[in-house]
């Protein structure tokens, strides 16, 4: 009678995943049961209220304004806000740079494809923290004091204190125009798609019309209001460079080694990509009399591009957690405040679940992002 | 002359080779169009620009010296990595045992070399390899057969790189495998828990997982348990390598045909035999290729461990180029740890290379 019972393929079954989850039940209270004694035998008091506390140290640099009197808080939003801000800014260059080196690589060109070939095989063979630190010890050992900088470009200057080059300095009237500019070119752009897709292109005078009536109220706007826009250059005053944009040794270093290791790896998906496209696109683009720009932009890429997507989620994915390593150079993102806020305060439980916490919000956005942009372009390829 | 003259002979023409493309005279070649010409002159100028590291790393270098103030003005200086060269391999370990730890990487070199041919993967390959690991770490600890015993604290080098990096793929791959198969389970417990753990593991920065590990797991585990620094960085990395791996499984797992189960079951093979004897020995063989991938991201994340204070190869070089007598040679010092990865990493994708040709022609069933 019990064994017919212990044979019953669904008992079996049944029982034997009630058992799995109680044993991981049973692991887990486990954890928090030593995690409590651990905490009550040393002393530590959990709870989230030391973030209202006031900082006390100091974050050398940060895209939101910030300083040692702020809350705990206000330093982890900060070294959120930095982390947020080298990750767009190294996937934008990353993949900038990728889609040259790809390319390159793809050419018949031999020159260009043997340097492309080179720079992908060694930079994606060393790890990243190895590239971090090289360029940090370059920014801060191998370049001269700033009296005798380095200067390659015209008003760029690399020294042992950073690295200086000319900025755009924007008044809040050119920022509203700059704006505008972009608004309303999007909405031309988005105009003359929607009319392609309906099949009126080529009705495409209002297009025109209204793209010359923007630039005539465009032009009319800087003659009137003439907004102020200063390309300031640093100069060397006294001991140190003034004007400019600094750049410090610790982003210079993280930037040039997250973007040089990131781009050989996009590079790589890119040059993928393409070749997945079969050959027989291109001429089939050529035999039903398509310009060779055509065949690129309507056949090739958004055939490549459904390829590409998926391996390049997980290598923005990749690179958002990568941005972690930026502690190593001492750049305060949010692992290097976490790891100040567990020294200061002792309060590790809660700042390395707030930093886990939020690694995981981040990439299950940027997962969403791109499976929406992968459905947006699969769409585009039914139609 | 009509179409039916010519019909015939076309039945008849063999098919050829695709006529080569004509040979470019290399003026041609270098600027025949406009983007060819645009091509040589960026690609030409991004050359010229390398001159001056051209310069630093061959023609100002100081190649051997016993002097270290020579050093201090222009080029490289290799010779500090001549003077240095068995702290940035051995680390701290004492000195006079340094032999163990050079034994351990003749092993691992042995082994390898040993495993490199698909023929000899088998059961009695992977009972020596778990036969070596142990006297590896024997020959580590010491403490037996007259060994001086030396705590892990003690380690380091590049020993410690090559330790993390095999032993975390070889405790994870077990992992692995049950993650795999669990994500692939029709039951939904098991499925949801493997779902869980790779999602949550691959959401996360490897250098959090190293925070939980050095910081969290003291306080996770009871009192008495003390696990040093050293296991504590491996169990992160492990954890880290199985999920990952776990993936890459999957990925195998689903290209074995639903035939296989199907035929198994009709011959009334108990489902896990089925899997286990039937499923899994072919998806792996399907994905030998990929899990040299992950081999390659492993050894490249064991520099990571530098960050909870673990003596790898890369903090022995930092640590080197710290020595006062030397005038900062840190670029020197990267520039030599990245060209052993260089070479680790480049052997392992160039052997994936040979294996997945040999896969493709020996269409292993």
């Amino acid at each position: 009678m019990i064994s017919a019972v212990l044979d019953n393929r669904r008992f079996r079954s049944w029982g034997g995943q009630i058992l799995l989850l109680g044993g991981f039940a049973a692991l887990l209270l486990w954890l928090v049961m030593n995690t409590v004694t651990n905490l009550d035998a040393r002393g530590i008091r959990v709870g989230f209220d030391f973030l209202w506390r006031q900082a006390n140290f100091p974050i050398s640099e940060s895209v939101l304004p910030y300083n040692p009197s702020d809350s705990f808080l206000w330093a982890y939003v900060t070294g959120v806000g930095n982390t947020l801000a080298i990750s767009v800014l190294a996937i934008f260059l990353s993949t900038a740079l990728g889609l040259l080196v790809g390319l390159a690589r793809r050419s018949k060109h031999p020159l260009s494809s043997g340097v492309a070939g080179v720079f992908v095989t060694t930079m994606r063979n060393m790890p990243l923290i190895v590239h971090l630190l090289f360029w940090y010890a370059v920014a801060t050992t191998a370049l001269p004091a700033p009296r005798e900088a380095y200067n390659p470009l015209p008003g760029v200057f690399l020294s042992l204190r950073g690295f200086y080059i000319p900025a755009v300095e924007l008044d809040v009237t050119s920022w509203v125009m700059v704006g505008l500019v972009i608004a309303v070119t999007w909405g031309v752009w988005r105009l003359r798609h929607h009319l392609m897709g309906t099949g009126r292109w080529h009705d495409r005078h209002p297009v025109l019309a209204l793209s010359g009536l923007t630039a005539t109220v465009a032009l009319g706007a800087v003659l009137l209001l003439q907004p102020s826009a200063v390309v300031s250059s640093p100069e060397m005053r006294g001991f140190n460079f003034t004007g400019g944009l600094r750049l410090s040794p610790e982003f210079a270093a993280l930037m040039l080694g997250l973007v040089i290791y990131t781009s050989a790896f996009i590079g790589e998906i890119i040059r993928g990509g393409i070749d997945a496209v079969s050959i027989g696109q291109w001429e089939a683009g050529r035999a039903i009399g398509l310009s060779e720009r055509h065949t690129l932009t309507k056949i090739i890429i958004p055939q490549a591009l459904r390829i590409i997507i998926p391996p390049m989620t997980s290598q923005y994915l990749s690179t958002v957690k990568n941005t972690t390593l930026a502690l190593a150079v001492g750049y305060p993102e949010l692992g290097l405040v976490v790891g100040t806020v567990i020294n200061q305060t002792g309060q590790a439980i809660e700042s390395i679940g707030l930093l886990l916490g939020i690694f995981l919000t981040i990439s299950i956005a940027v997962s969403l992002f791109m499976n929406w942009y992968n459905a947006h372009v699969a769409l585009v390829e039914a139609r | 002359m009509t179409v039916f003259d010519v019909a015939p002979t076309v039945a008849h023409i063999e098919p050829s080779a695709p006529p080569k493309p004509p040979h470019k005279p290399l003026l041609q070649l270098f600027f025949g169009d406009l983007i060819a010409s645009v091509l040589t002159v960026s690609t030409g100028f991004l050359l010229i620009l390398m001159i001056p590291a051209l310069n630093w790393a061959v023609l100002d270098a100081v190649w051997a010296t016993d002097d270290p103030s020579t050093c201090r003005d222009g080029g490289a200086c290799w010779a500090f990595i001549a003077a240095k060269f068995r702290f940035i391999i051995f680390g701290v370990y004492p000195p006079d045992e340094q032999w163990r730890p050079l034994l351990v990487m003749g092993l691992i070199l042995a082994m390898i070399l040993a495993s490199l041919s698909p023929r000899l993967w088998g059961q009695r390959l992977i009972a020596a390899w778990i036969a070596c690991v142990a006297a590896m770490l024997t020959l580590m600890w010491g403490g037996v057969l007259g060994m001086a015993p030396v705590p892990t604290s003690s380690w380091g080098g590049l020993p410690v790189t090559l330790l993390l990096a095999l032993l975390s793929l070889g405790l994870g791959f077990p992992f692995a495998v049950f993650l795999a198969l669990g994500r692939r389970s029709s039951l939904p417990i098991p499925r949801m828990l493997s779902l869980m753990t790779i999602e949550l593991v691959r959401g996360l920065p490897l250098v959090g997982l190293l925070f939980v590990a050095s910081i969290l797991l003291p306080l996770l585990l009871p009192a008495g348990w003390s696990i040093d620094k050293l296991g504590r960085t491996l169990a992160a990395l492990t954890v880290f390598a199985a999920a990952y791996l776990a993936e890459v499984i999957r990925g195998g797992l689903q290209g074995v045909p639903a035939g296989q189960i199907e035929a198994a079951k009709a011959l009334g093979i108990p489902g896990w035999k089925a899997v286990w004897h039937i499923v899994l020995p072919q998806a792996l063989q399907k994905v030998i290729p990929p899990l040299t991938n992950t081999a390659i991201v492993m050894v490249k994340n064991t520099s990571l461990v530098l960050i909870v204070g673990v003596f790898d190869m890369l903090s022995a070089a930092r640590v080197a180029a710290t020595d006062p007598v030397w005038s900062a040679p840190y670029v020197e010092s990267y520039v030599f740890v990245a060209l052993i990865y260089f070479l680790i990493c480049f052997g392992i994708s160039n052997y994936s290379r040979w294996l997945e040709i040999r896969v493709q022609s020996r269409s292993y069933r």
